[in-house]
Order: structure tokens, then C-alpha cells, then sequence
């Protein structure tokens, strides 16, 4: 989700994220209601289908299932030993269908313009919820996600070179005092580039 | 015009700025001082990140404490990690963020990226992960989403303590060929050679205020040198 976008010029790249995320509810909800193995085997194909349309190379398929892999195989194995073997290849396709279409939706829509669909999405809200502030929020975790990583991997090396990497209290605790006073001074750097947290409650450009 | 007026920062009961006086009208304007001296403070005045415990700040007439959001839209501050300057997943939806609340016109906002991007050799970076970019190019995102905003000052606290020879180098080209108004908080002296006039703080007070040689010479006194 850390921005797996996938430059290119085609319709779907083109498409609106918020109609691809619209048409990602449609079909999960298909494929929940049309319970049949063909059902879900024609959903697979088309979403297949639509990642060599998309221009989206072959290992971009791979790189959205291998994740899941052993989920899968742990969900196929489940329901083959507890239910039938026909329901577990079930299961298991319907849920790789829905894994590639989220992963498509991902690879031809920018997070910004996620997140500007899910603005549109909540906008009849924004009389109870400060729509901006959530998807600066969203927009924030994705962009903090890696960099408290890098966070946490320095303090747990220099916690190593004490001999302290194994205590929890001693790694967990750096690296909450760090990302608070980053919040500090995120905050003060959204103030200085002019972002009004008073002006945002329903309001867009 | 930047004018300094009785200023004072309290905090609890330690004064970190005392009863500061001092008008800014030159183009390039260095700050230093010894750490801890209350530079950074001062800096952080010039667009209201500060409020002064007494005393008030103006920036073209318009008072920091009153006029925040006018003071704000006037004055780009690039901070010393660029880090946690930077708040979107790419770089051009971080520069986006600056036009967004500039409430630019949505259309016009990828041109307006990639011309940005365009004067500084950087429209390669456009799609690129944030997170990815080598130190001197987070600065340089950084910088570039500041001056996308068009201020009419610049305030810089500290910006190449991160950055190598070369990367310093190439930030200090960029910032002598700004139009802009810059002040600019360092440790490194040799950057402040060409600048018109240079202000040290020290003990919380403003003890130099003129040519650089003049001042750089004064802060090497007090360092002991």
C-alpha cells in the first residue's frame, strides 16, 4: 500500500480511483452472493485478464499473491481437511480474485488520488467527520509506515551493540519517544506549508 | 519587512529569548550562535511557529500571534530533517500538498509540479517513493515544497547539518539564486561569506548585528578561537 503504483498510460490508469474502488465493492460483493465455483473461477479470469490490459508485468501478479501465499494454502488446507476439497478450491479462488483486484486497484490508482476518491466517498459526512483531517491521516500513516521502520531498525542496532536487543523495554521505548517528538514536528511542518486544521471540516479546493 | 519588537520567549521559568529588538529588510541574512543560544527560537518567530510570551513579530505588517495564516502563507520554512518536513508517500503528491492548501486550482497542479521540478533538474524524482530518496534529495523535496508555495521569505533552520559536501553544495547554489528573502539559522560560517548581513545570538540575547566577517569574527571569540 506504500504507493505500489504502477506508471502507465492505459484506461484504467485513467479511470478514477473512486469508480476502480466502487467497482472493487461490486465485485467482492458478486463474488459473496454468486456462490458458485464457476462464479468465481469467470471473476479470477477477468481480473487476470485485466492485468496484461492494464500493461502490468507478470511479476506484478506474483508480487501481489506471494504475500498471501501461505495464507491460502493454509485456508486451502483447512477447509479441504474440515469441509471438502471441492469448497477449499473454492474458497481459495474466490479469495485470490479478491486479492488481485484490490492489488490491480492498487497498481493503477495513486494514493493521493485514493484518497481524494475516499474524500469524495465520505464528503455527504462531512457534516459529522473532518473529512480532510481523515485523509491527511491516511496520507500520513502511509507515508510513516517505512520511516518508523528505519526508526525502530537504528534503535534496535544500537540497542545490539549494548547487548540489549533482546529487551523489549529497552528497544519499544526509544522508539516511542522518537516517533512522538516526530509527531511534534510534523505537526509544526504541516503549520509552516499552510495547512489550516480550522478551514478543513467539509471544505475542499 | 521582518520586525522584531521587545521580544520574549518564557518557557516555565527559563527565558529562551530576551527582550529582542531588530528590523530584517536585507535579502540574505545569516543567524548564529552557539547551541542552545535560542536561534532556532528565533527563526521559528519569523512565521509563527513561536508566539511571543511578550513582545510581537511582524512580517510586512501583519502581526505573527493575529495573522498567522497571512504570516504563514508569506514566510516558507525548511526545517533541518527533511524527514519530517515531508508528509506524502511521493514527491508529487507531497508537492501537491503545499498547492492543495494553497487551494490552487486542481487542474493546474500537475503542471505546476513538474515545472517546479523542471528549474531544479529534478522531474525524475516526480513518481518516486518519498521514503526512497537519498538524504540530499529529501532536502531538495523539501525546499522545492516550500518555494512551490511562492513566499516572499525564506527560513531556513539549519539545512545542510545532513547533507554531504556535495549536496550542500548544490542547496546553497540553489538558495543564491532565490529571489526570496532568506534567513538562514547555521553552524557552518563559510556559507554565510556572501550574505549581506549576519546577527548573533548568544545568551539569549542579540550580542553581534552586521557584515559577516565582522560577526563570524565576534562568534569565534566567544567559541574560544
Amino acid at each position: 500500500m506504500i504507493s505500489l503504483y504502477h506508471h502507465g498510460d492505459t484506461v484504467f490508469h485513467k479511470c478514477p480511483a473512486g469508480v476502480k474502488l466502487l467497482a472493487l465493492v461490486a465485485l467482492c460483493t458478486g463474488v459473496f452472493v454468486f456462490e458458485s465455483i464457476w462464479s468465481v473461477t469467470v471473476a479470477l479470469v477477468l481480473v487476470l485478464c485485466l492485468y496484461p490490459l492494464a500493461r502490468l508485468p507478470l511479476k506484478s501478479v506474483l508480487d501481489q499473491l506471494r504475500p498471501m501465499m501461505i495464507l491460502l494454502l493454509i485456508l486451502f488446507l483447512a477447509q479441504g481437511l474440515i469441509n471438502t476439497w471441492s469448497m477449499a478450491v473454492f474458497i481459495s479462488v474466490r479469495f485470490a480474485a479478491l486479492i488481485l483486484a484490490a492489488g490491480f486497484v492498487t497498481l493503477t490508482s495513486r494514493t493521493s488520488d485514493m484518497i481524494s476518491a475516499l474524500e469524495t466517498l465520505l464528503r455527504p459526512f462531512s457534516r459529522w467527520l473532518a473529512v480532510e483531517k481523515i485523509s491527511l491521516a491516511l496520507s500520513l500513516a502511509i507515508r510513516f509506515i517505512p520511516v518508523i521502520a528505519g526508526v525502530t531498525r537504528e534503535v534496535k542496532e544500537a540497542q545490539r551493540v549494548r547487548g540489549l536487543e533482546r529487551s523489549l523495554f529497552a528497544v519499544a521505548m526509544p522508539v516511542i519517544i522518537r516517533t512522538l517528538k516526530m509527531g511534534t514536528h510534523i505537526a509544526e511542518a504541516l503549520d509552516a506549508r499552510s495547512f489550516d486544521s480550522n478551514d478543513r471540516k467539509g471544505k475542499n479546493d | 519587512m521582518i520586525c522584531f519588537n521587545d521580544v520574549t520567549i518564557r518557557l516555565q521559568d527559563r527565558v529562551i529569548l530576551d527582550d529582542l529588538k531588530v528590523e530584517l529588510s536585507e535579502k540574505r541574512i545569516g543567524i548564529i550562535g552557539l547551541n542552545g543560544s535560542g536561534k532556532s527560537t528565533f527563526a521559528r518567530l519569523i512565521n509563527g511557529l513561536q508566539i511571543p510570551s511578550s513582545g510581537s513579530v511582524t512580517v510586512d505588517g501583519f502581526c505573527t500571534k493575529k495573522k498567522g495564516r497571512q504570516v504563514r502563507r508569506q514566510v516558507g520554512f525548511v526545517f533541518q530533517n527533511p524527514e519530517n518536513q515531508i508528509v506524502y508517500p511521493t514527491v508529487e503528491e507531497d508537492l501537491a500538498f503545499g498547492l492543495k492548501n494553497l487551494k490552487i486550482e486542481k487542474s493546474r497542479v500537475p503542471e505546476v509540479i513538474h515545472e517546479e521540478l523542471d528549474k531544479y533538474d529534478l522531474s525524475h524524482l516526480a513518481s518516486r517513493l518519498t521514503h526512497q530518496l537519498s538524504g540530499g534529495e529529501k532536502q531538495m523535496v523539501a525546499l522545492i515544497g516550500v518555494l512551490i508555495m511562492a513566499p516572499q521569505y525564506l527560513v531556513m533552520d539549519e539545512p545542510t547539518t545532513l547533507l554531504d559536501l556535495k549536496n550542500k553544495n548544490r542547496l546553497m547554489s540553489v538558495i543564491s539564486g532565490l529571489e526570496q528573502s532568506v534567513l538562514l539559522v547555521t553552524h557552518d560560517l563559510d556559507l554565510l561569506n556572501d550574505f549581506d548581513r549576519v546577527l548573533c545570538i548568544h545568551d539569549q540575547k542579540l550580542v553581534a548585528d552586521g557584515p559577516p566577517a565582522e560577526v563570524k569574527k565576534y562568534y569565534q571569540s566567544l567559541c574560544g578561537l
